[in-house]
């Protein structure tokens, strides 16, 4: 078991003040909260943070750590000396801190598995069972087309000599179609089993799509780069774009010029209203690697009165 | 590790289109009483239909936005009001870096 540095995580100094450690406590909590914080390990950092306030704030609690801290570092191999705890009555209180999640070993192991839990006993016999949320990615293709997806879920489960095990639990999901990121998938009866006669929870899974290497999304729009050459966008041309639902055509209007905006109606994710897909032009320039090109671009800048920098004010 | 296999063979629906939550449904899926919903809706950060908390029906996205606020309000140690703030800012944000990502920015 690892030795935890409650004050590292807690970002103060090991005589730092009750107000102190309130303080840095709210300040590190509002920015590795869940839902506020982009970072990819804010849940682990948070529940982290809540697992040593849990220490650090109570006095009986941290006197105890402290008697310990002297001689270890964060992140050491640890274990409580047998005479650890003597002394110490620890008055309950129940955890504060995110979905009952439970503290790490090395708390449990300083102050018990009754700490754990938030205590949030079950009032009826035949009470509902939990929900569960996870998050799936999937491509943007699996929205258009609909498809069945595999989901692997970990769940702790008890096995034949009553140990907690992980267990892997595969779902084939069938992901609607037109279903949007941020949305939410609802499996009815799929979360933890219900006590005595109670329903089973439900498991929501919250939908995040890979990013796609041609189409960047809004909603249930599309935005898609499409490259023209400088003739295509001068004089007009109809070009073949690609869609989620196959290619199609598409007038470029004479004239154009780069970073123009155009709509294909409908063209975006399913729905009703289905969403729409907007292609940017971006003039594409030929190489100038052979001769015959290289001609061809001083033909253009001998008979051709362009200043590019004419609203820059500059001369040519 | 076990792998245990199961077929579709269970109801699956987008939350946020195809489903209606009454106060009880929304109460036993943030595990709360109907007072700390009936909150949310005072404060404006949801918005049912129907005149009385009995008849209230609502959207399907009210279901992670009240189990967000209440975390919010637990976590932080902040009120409704603030909370109420705070999911409003989120969202602002959030559509944001949407319509950032879809004109080509980073994030």
């Amino acid at each position: 078991m690892e030795f935890k540095d409650y004050y590292k995580i807690m970002e103060v100094a090991r005589d730092a003040t009750q107000d102190e450690i309130k303080r840095s406590y709210r300040k590190l909590a509002r920015k590795y909260h869940p839902d506020v914080s982009k970072e990819a390990d804010a849940e682990a950092r948070f529940k982290e943070l809540g697992e040593a306030y849990e220490v650090l704030k109570d006095a009986e609690k941290r006197v105890a750590y402290d008697q310990l801290g002297a001689s270890h570092k964060g992140g050491q191999e640890f274990r409580p000396p047998p005479d650890w705890n003597t002394g110490f009555e620890f008055s309950g209180g129940s955890p504060s801190g995110g979905d009952g999640a439970g503290y790490s070993d090395f708390f449990s192991s300083l102050f018990g598995q009754n700490f754990q839990g938030g205590g949030a006993g079950r009032a009826s016999p035949h009470a509902k069972g939990e929900d569960h949320h996870a998050k799936v990615l999937i491509d943007l293709e699996d929205t258009f087309q609909g498809a069945t997806r595999a989901i692997t879920l970990r769940v702790p489960a008890v096995d034949a000599h009553g140990h907690v095990v992980t267990k892997d639990r595969i779902l084939n999901v069938a992901i609607p179609k037109g279903i949007r990121a941020g949305q939410h998938i609802r499996l009815s009866g799929q979360g933890s089993p219900g006590a005595g006669e109670g329903k089973a929870g439900d498991l929501y899974l919250e939908i995040e799509f890979r990013p796609h290497p041609l189409y960047r999304v809004d909603g249930r729009d599309l935005y898609l780069d499409l490259p023209v050459s400088p003739w295509e966008a001068a004089l007009g041309a109809t070009v073949k774009v690609p869609t989620l639902g196959g290619i199609v055509e598409l007038k470029i209007p004479e004239g154009s010029v780069s970073g123009r905006k155009m709509r294909l109606k409908g063209r975006g994710i399913t729905g009703n209203p289905p969403g729409d897909c907007y292609v940017i032009l971006s003039i594409a320039l030929p190489p100038a690697d052979t001769e015959a090109a290289k001609d061809l671009y001083r033909k253009m800048e001998q008979e051709l009165d362009f200043n590019p920098r004419i609203k820059l004010g500059v001369p040519k | 590790m076990n792998t245990e296999n199961s077929s579709p063979q269970f109801s699956i629906c987008i939350l946020e289109e195809q489903t209606q939550l009454t106060l009880a449904d929304l109460c036993g899926a943030c595990a709360v009483h109907d007072q700390q919903i009936i909150e949310l809706v005072d404060a404006g950060v949801l918005e049912p239909q129907g005149r009385e908390p009995a008849c209230w029906i609502f959207a399907g996205a009210s279901l992670h936005r009240a189990r967000k606020a209440l975390r919010l309000q637990r976590d932080l140690d902040i009120g409704l009001a603030g909370a109420a703030l705070a999911l409003d800012l989120m969202d602002e944000i959030e559509s944001l870096r949407t319509r950032l990502r879809a004109v080509g920015g980073e994030y």
